[in-house]
């Protein structure tokens, strides 16, 4: 870790040792272009440089901690769509495994592949926004357009699969709603075979680009101790050169199946959290592919869920004409099936980090305490430790490259 | 002198109107970049775009924030567009028409001191942003305003070397006689390569555009010098930005590519009026290569940070521009004596 160069602040008088700078407050959001996303931080500056900042967070908080108290597991899975919403399905399956670890739930091969090709469709999504937008703040535009074709296509898939594009409210509780359309796998494969093309051209407009390359170059670094200090995870702790990923330190949904690489960087500044989500999406791609190869060696083409009746809603046709399919299905809505006393831990490599469910469950209806370890909220307690003495523009390329998301942020 | 005034006329309308198009063709010219369409709701191709965005621009409410210097705030915008349109009156746009008889002179005014004139002209423009920006009495907006007052300056030095190099040459500052001294000892962009380098570079800072477009670069400072701006104040400053491009553009040509020379054309033997109106299309069409130019760049990289911009300005492009004065000296020197 290289030594930052901070530039001298201390402006004195040398008769009378007074303090001559001059000090400007400027208040970075809540409804700044840059912030993407309502947080605040309320900067003091000496000119262009930052001496200090104070953050203010909880300006979308919808207490989904407390609420979540109030509603039946499946009511819980829409909460988990509004925190990370670049990547909600990872959201989504990382609760519905929580929920199948209170309850003892084995998934077949089959329905955990199919999990695994859809959070890393939505890995490819959330970091395709990330690394676009950190161009976007440089002031590279195009970029951002060339890729962002394929976080729509990616959505396409979702839309194939659940109807729903961004909050995505996608599988259930034991594998999925339904087997996945032949759309489904034509819309993957196409993702998987033309993706590349696309992911190199947006490599070639920045990796080696000279501009990009100082303005990232460290800029917002933080040291593998600090990083590890303050509990950072994911792209953002591997880029400080820390090889943690949940994937592979505890493995879920048979990720140990999979053969891939733990890109890490070295600085941890907004270059090396840069390439390591560029190289994690083609390792993504990857996994995607040996996911794909995996399924067709398969005979099993229609197993989309473990044999788990009382999690099942029945299909609609039934439900409108049958008494028994109704009951059932009012009872899962209204969460009237059994559930033991228990509490689980369960953490998924989400789109930003360990996203974690700490579910504690008293028998009841509804939990009796879910706490939610999100790692963007982490994240924004380093943010002033990594800009300050940086310059304004440093302090939105950090901000963005950590990839705070407000909603996950306050949740 | 009525021809004068009609061939000024008519200057300041195609200055405009090409402003104007600039902005769609900037659209259309990112759209073809970023494989988008680009504007194609307002007439055919949405040519009519223009039209439409100045009349929005029109018709919204002219706001001046309670805390600004009115004055100032007031001032500033016109400023900037009085300045972009005064730049193109030096600017040789072709040779000499004679119709009914009486000479028309293709370039507005010809004073010996041609590239002083375009250099005060766009010294005092800065003044628009500066004021701008400084009387909105709004951290972002001023923060914006420094930014380009200190750029200007900066790279006003690295241009002013540049060109330097470029009057050793030709031995005079009027932007005729430059042209002249093109058309007899071949273009500028032959003789002074680096010269023109540094030029371009320093071009692009002076209309503040990608990637020297620090002092309005929406994601750190919202708008910049023009955050508090609305109506066609906003407007001015657009439109002279995009003037600003326009004349940068001749001016380039003008020093570095012939301005309307065309290469050949004067052993054809053609009428001298036909001669002079394709001088006229060839100085448009080479401004408007380097119009696209400007657009190519934007679009296709990030933006400096501003100690990063200061560095480039100070500790390279300014001692490059020395070494091209002693080099051009040095060649001259030998060659001549």
């Amino acid at each position: 870790m290289k030594e930052r160069e901070k530039p001298d602040f201390w402006q004195k008088d040398l008769v009378q040792g007074r303090d001559l700078r001059e000090l400007t407050t400027l208040n970075l959001g809540p409804t700044h272009p840059a912030t993407h996303g309502i947080f605040q931080n309320v900067l003091t500056l000496d000119g262009e440089i930052i001496l200090d900042t104070e953050q203010t967070i909880g300006y979308i908080h919808r207490a989904f901690e407390k609420i979540a108290e109030r509603r039946p597991f499946y009511q819980i899975t829409t909460l988990t769509d509004r925190m990370n919403y670049c990547s909600a399905p990872i959201n989504n399956m990382g609760w519905h495994m929580t929920v199948e670890k209170l309850l003892g739930i084995e998934l077949p091969k089959r329905v955990e592949y199919m999990r695994v090709i859809i959070m890393e469709l939505a890995r490819i999504s959330d970091h395709v926004i990330c690394n676009t937008i950190i161009g976007q703040d440089a002031g590279a535009t195009t970029p951002f357009l060339y890729v962002y074709q394929w976080r729509e296509r990616i959505y396409e898939v979702y839309e194939e699969i659940c109807g729903a594009r961004l909050t995505t409210n996608m599988g259930r509780i034991g594998g999925w709603e339904r087997n996945f359309s032949d759309i489904v796998w034509k819309k993957i494969r196409a993702i998987v075979k033309e993706m590349p093309a696309g992911l190199k051209e947006f490599e070639k407009m920045l990796v080696r680009n000279r501009i990009f390359m100082d303005r990232t170059i460290d800029c917002g670094p933080l040291p593998a101790d600090r990083a590890l200090a303050y509990g950072f995870t994911g792209p953002n702790l591997r880029a400080c050169g820390v090889d943690y990923d949940v994937r592979v330190a505890d493995p879920y949904c048979s990720y140990q199946d999979f053969n891939f690489i733990v890109p890490i960087g070295q600085n941890g500044d907004t270059y090396d959290r840069f390439m390591v989500r560029e190289q994690e999406m083609w390792e993504s791609l990857s996994i995607i592919q040996q996911a794909m190869d995996k399924l067709d060696a398969m005979s099993d083409k229609t197993t989309f869920r473990a044999d788990v009746p009382e999690w099942l809603l029945p299909p609609k046709e039934e439900v409108y004409n049958e008494m028994e399919a109704l009951i059932w299905h009012f009872k899962i809505v209204m969460g009237e099936t059994d559930i033991p006393v228990g509490e689980v831990y369960h953490c998924v490599e989400g789109g930003n980090g360990e996203l974690g469910f700490y579910l504690v469950s008293d028998g009841g209806r509804t939990p009796f305490r879910l706490h939610l370890r999100r790692p963007c909220f982490i994240y924004y307690q380093a943010f002033p430790e990594m800009i300050k003495g940086g310059m304004l523009s440093d302090a939105i390329l950090t901000m963005s490259s950590l990839n705070v998301i407000a909603g996950e942020l306050d949740a | 002198m009525i021809a004068t005034a009609i061939f000024l006329l008519v200057l300041f309308v195609i200055t405009l109107s090409v402003a104007a198009y600039s902005t769609y063709g900037e659209r259309k010219v990112a759209a073809f970049l970023q494989d988008r369409i680009g504007p194609n709701r307002a007439g055919p191709f949405g040519i009519l775009q223009p039209l439409a965005d100045g009349t929005k621009m029109f018709m919204k409410e002219d706001f001046v924030p309670l805390h600004a210097n009115k004055k100032l705030f007031l001032l500033g915008p016109a400023i900037a567009m009085i300045t972009a349109l005064l730049t193109g009156v030096v600017i040789p746009w072709g040779g000499t028409l004679t119709v009914f008889g009486t000479t028309i002179n293709l370039q507005g005014a010809d004073p010996e001191i041609g590239i002083l004139y375009v250099f005060a002209m766009v010294s005092i423009g800065v003044y628009g942003i500066m004021l701008g920006g400084w009387a909105s009495n709004n951290k972002f907006a001023l923060l914006g305003a420094v930014r380009a007052a200190s750029q200007m300056v900066s790279y006003e030095l690295g241009m002013g070397l540049s060109i330097v190099a470029l009057v050793m040459l030709t031995g005079t500052l009027s932007l005729s006689g430059i042209v002249d001294y093109q058309i007899a000892h071949g273009w500028g962009i032959i003789q002074q390569p680096l010269g023109f380098l540094l030029f371009l570079v320093c071009a692009f800072a002076e209309t503040n555009r990608a990637p020297f477009d620090m002092p309005e670069c929406e994601t750190e400072l919202v708008g910049g010098y023009h955050t508090e701006f609305s109506s066609m104040r906003l407007g001015f400053y657009l439109f002279a930005e995009y003037t600003n491009m326009f004349i940068s553009s001749a001016v380039i040509t003008t020093l570095y590519f012939g301005g309307y020379h065309v290469p050949g054309l004067a052993s054809l033997g053609l009428d001298p009026n036909v001669a002079a109106i394709i001088g006229v299309a060839a100085m448009f069409a080479k401004t408007f290569f380097f119009i696209f130019f400007f657009m190519w760049v934007r679009w296709s990289v990030p933006r400096f940070r501003f100690d990063q911009l200061m560095n480039l300005g100070w500790k390279k492009l300014i001692p490059l521009g020395i070494l091209n004065i002693l080099l051009t000296g040095g060649i001259h020197y030998l060659f001549n004596h």
